[in-house]
C-alpha cells in the first residue's frame, strides 16, 4: 500500500515540471535590427533532472538559462519556474547561478565569498558558519576557507563559486559553462565531482556547455540547440545509469548518444552558409 | 632599500645639477658684490655686465664664481642655503621653544595644513557624493559630469580672489573658509572621477550575481560597488590631497594674507628675500610629500586588510 502511495507521489512530482517553457520567444532590438535569440522554445524539466544545453555560439543556450534566472525577459510565450514566473522565482531565491567566470570578490576570503548570499539573505552568523563548512566540504575545499581567491587555482575558484551557489537552499542550480575556461584534466575531475554532488543534493541542474562529451557524461537530458533563430533541434533522454564512472565514455551507449548529439548539431547547421 | 637606491640616485643628480646651475645664475650678483668690495671685475661697470652673456662673465671672472655660492640675496640659492634657511625657520625655532612664532614655517605650515585638511575633507565628501549620484542616476551623469569637467578648466588663480571677496561679502571672517573652499574646488575633481570609475568597476556578471540573490540596491552598493572602488578611491585621494594643498597655497597668495606658506612665498617675493621663498616652497613640498605618504600607508594597510594584493 505504501509502495503505491510512494509511486503516486513520485508520479505526481514527475508530472509537475520544475521548469516549463511553452513557445518561448526572445527578440533583442539592436541597431542592426531585431535579433531572434530564442524562437519557439518548448521544454519541460522535471525535478532532479540534470539537463545540458548544447549548441554553437549564438544558439541562445545561455540566453535561455538567463531567462530561467530572470536575468533576461522573454518577449513571447510562457515560462514558469517552480510554478511561478521567473522573476517571482528569483525573488523567492529558487535557484543558484554559476557564471562562466568564478567572479569571486577579491577582497573576500573563500569563506566570506560563500557567506555573501547568506549575508544578503539574512542568515544568522551561526547558520552561515555551519552552511559554509558544509558546502566547502561538498566541493572539497575545506582547508581553503581562509584563503583569498588569488591564492587558488582556476579550478578551485570555480569550485568555490559552485559552493557559493549551493550555500542557500535553492533546489535549482543553473550553470553557464562553468568549466569552459579550464583544462581537460581539471574539467574531467570537476565533472565527476559535480555528478557526485548532484546525486547527494538531488538538485535540478541546468547546465550550458560547448562540449559534447561533457554534456553526454553529465546529463539525464540533453537539449541540442541551433542558432539564427535560437531554437531546440533535439531533446535526448539519456539511457545511461545514474552511476557514471569516467570510463563510461568509452562504452557504445555513450558513443551512440554522442553521435546523436553531433547529428543534431550538424542538422542545425545544415542550411548555414 | 632596493627601492630607495634609484630615488636617491635621481635626488643626487638633481642636487648636483642645482649646484652647477647656481654659478651662472648668480654670477652677476657675485660680481656686483665683488665690485662693491673693491675687487677688479670685467667688465667693470654694472651696466656693461648686464649686457654680457653669463658664460663670458664666468670665463673672465673665474675667481669670483665662488662668491655666487654665498650671496645674501641670490637669484638661485644653493641647496645648502635653502636647507639652512629651512632649519633656521623650523627646527631651530622649535629648539628655542618658539615653534609657533610668526616667523616660523612650522606656524605657517600649520595654518596651511589646517585649510588643506578642511578643503580635503570637503572636497572628498563632495567628490564621493557626486560620484554616487552620477553612478546611480543617468540624469545626473549627463547634467553634472560636463560641469565637473568645465569647473577644472577655469584657472584657479583667477577664481581664488573672487571666492575670497565673495565670502567676505557674505560676512565670513578671515581666510580659513575661503581657502578651504578653493582647496576643495581643486580636490573634489580627482575624487569624483576616480570614484565614478571605481563604483562602475564591477562587471555585468558581478551585478547579475547579486540580482540572482535578489539583493537590494543598498546591499549591492555596500557589498560590491564600495569595496570594489577602494583601490580607485585611494589613488584619487593621493592626487586630491596634493591638489588641496596647491589650492590652499593659491588661496593664500592674493594680497592681504599674512599667514600660511602661500603668504610666505608672496611676502618673500615682495621683500626680495629669495631664501624665504625657497624655504617656504620646500616646506610646502615636504608637507605634500608627507600627506601623500600618509595616504599611501593607509592604502596599503586597508587593501592588505581587505586581502587584496596591494
Amino acid at each position: 500500500m505504501q509502495d503505491v502511495a510512494d509511486a503516486l507521489v513520485a508520479d505526481h512530482s514527475a508530472l509537475k515540471p520544475v521548469i516549463s517553457a511553452d513557445g518561448l520567444d526572445l527578440t533583442f532590438q539592436t541597431n542592426d535590427g531585431p535579433v531572434h535569440a530564442l524562437s519557439g522554445i518548448d521544454l519541460e524539466i522535471g525535478k532532479g533532472e540534470f539537463v545540458s544545453f548544447i549548441g554553437p555560439s549564438g544558439c541562445g543556450k545561455t540566453t535561455f538559462l538567463r531567462c530561467i534566472a530572470a536575468l533576461e525577459t522573454p518577449t513571447g510565450g510562457s515560462l514558469t519556474v517552480n510554478g511561478m514566473t521567473p522573476d517571482e522565482a528569483r525573488k523567492a531565491r529558487a535557484y543558484g547561478y554559476v557564471f562562466q567566470a568564478a567572479g569571486l570578490y577579491p577582497w573576500r576570503s573563500i569563506e566570506k565569498n560563500i557567506a555573501l548570499p547568506l549575508e544578503i539573505m539574512g542568515y544568522s552568523k551561526a547558520e552561515q558558519a555551519e552552511r559554509i563548512a558544509r558546502v566547502l566540504d561538498l566541493v572539497e575545499l575545506s582547508n581553503f576557507g581562509k584563503k583569498y581567491p588569488w591564492q587558488l587555482s582556476g579550478g578551485m575558484q570555480q569550485r568555490a563559486s559552485i559552493a557559493r551557489a549551493l550555500a542557500f537552499d535553492a533546489d535549482i542550480l543553473l550553470m553557464d559553462e562553468p568549466f569552459g575556461a579550464l583544462d581537460e584534466i581539471v574539467r574531467d575531475h570537476l565533472n565527476e565531482q559535480l555528478l557526485e554532488l548532484w546525486a547527494r543534493t538531488e538538485k535540478t541542474i541546468g547546465f550550458v556547455t560547448h562540449s559534447i562529451p561533457e554534456a553526454v557524461y553529465l546529463s539525464t537530458k540533453i537539449v541540442v540547440m541551433s542558432p539564427r533563430p535560437g531554437r531546440i533541434t533535439d531533446v535526448i533522454e539519456s539511457p545511461l545509469p545514474k552511476e557514471r564512472p569516467l570510463d563510461i565514455r568509452d562504452t557504445p551507449e555513450f558513443l551512440e548518444i554522442a553521435h546523436r548529439v553531433r547529428d543534431g548539431l550538424r542538422a542545425g547547421h545544415a542550411y548555414d552558409d | 632599500m632596493r627601492n630607495a637606491l634609484p630615488v636617491l640616485a635621481v635626488l643626487a643628480a638633481l642636487v648636483a645639477l642645482w649646484y652647477v646651475a647656481v654659478a651662472p645664475m648668480n654670477i652677476r650678483g657675485a660680481l656686483d658684490v665683488a665690485e662693491r668690495s673693491g675687487a677688479d671685475v670685467i667688465p667693470a661697470e654694472s651696466r656693461a655686465r648686464f649686457e654680457t652673456p653669463v658664460l663670458r662673465l664666468m670665463l673672465d671672472n673665474a675667481d669670483h664664481i665662488a662668491t655666487g655660492y654665498s650671496l645674501d640675496r641670490p637669484r638661485l640659492p644653493t641647496p645648502g642655503q635653502v636647507g639652512a634657511e629651512l632649519w633656521k625657520t623650523t627646527g631651530e625655532m622649535a629648539l628655542k621653544g618658539r615653534p609657533m612664532s610668526k616667523r616660523s614655517l612650522i606656524y605657517h605650515g600649520w595654518i596651511t595644513l589646517q585649510s588643506t585638511l578642511w578643503g580635503f575633507a570637503l572636497g572628498t565628501a563632495l567628490g564621493m557624493a557626486g560620484a554616487i549620484a552620477i553612478v546611480y542616476s543617468r540624469v545626473v551623469d549627463m547634467s553634472l559630469m560636463p560641469w565637473a569637467i568645465i569647473s577644472q578648466t577655469v584657472p584657479i588663480v583667477a577664481l581664488a580672489p573672487m571666492i575670497i571677496v565673495l565670502s567676505s561679502q557674505v560676512g565670513i571672517e578671515g581666510r580659513g573658509v575661503p581657502k578651504a573652499i578653493i582647496s576643495a574646488y581643486l580636490c573634489y575633481f580627482p575624487v569624483l572621477v576616480g570614484m565614478v570609475k571605481g563604483l562602475r568597476s564591477p562587471g555585468a556578471a558581478q551585478l547579475d550575481l547579486l540580482k540572482t540573490y535578489s539583493a537590494s540596491g543598498l546591499q549591492a552598493f555596500l557589498k560590491l560597488r564600495l569595496p570594489a572602488s577602494m583601490p580607485y578611491l585611494f589613488t584619487s585621494l593621493k592626487i586630491g590631497i596634493a591638489a588641496a594643498l596647491v589650492g590652499t597655497i593659491v588661496g593664500e597668495l592674493p594680497t592681504g594674507a599674512i599667514s600660511g606658506l602661500g603668504a610666505r612665498i608672496l611676502i618673500g617675493d615682495q621683500f626680495g628675500t629669495p631664501l624665504a621663498i625657497w624655504a617656504a616652497l620646500f616646506a610646502a613640498a615636504i608637507l605634500a610629500g608627507a600627506l601623500v605618504t600618509l595616504l599611501d600607508v593607509l592604502q596599503r594597510l586597508t587593501l592588505k586588510r581587505m586581502g587584496m594584493q596591494a
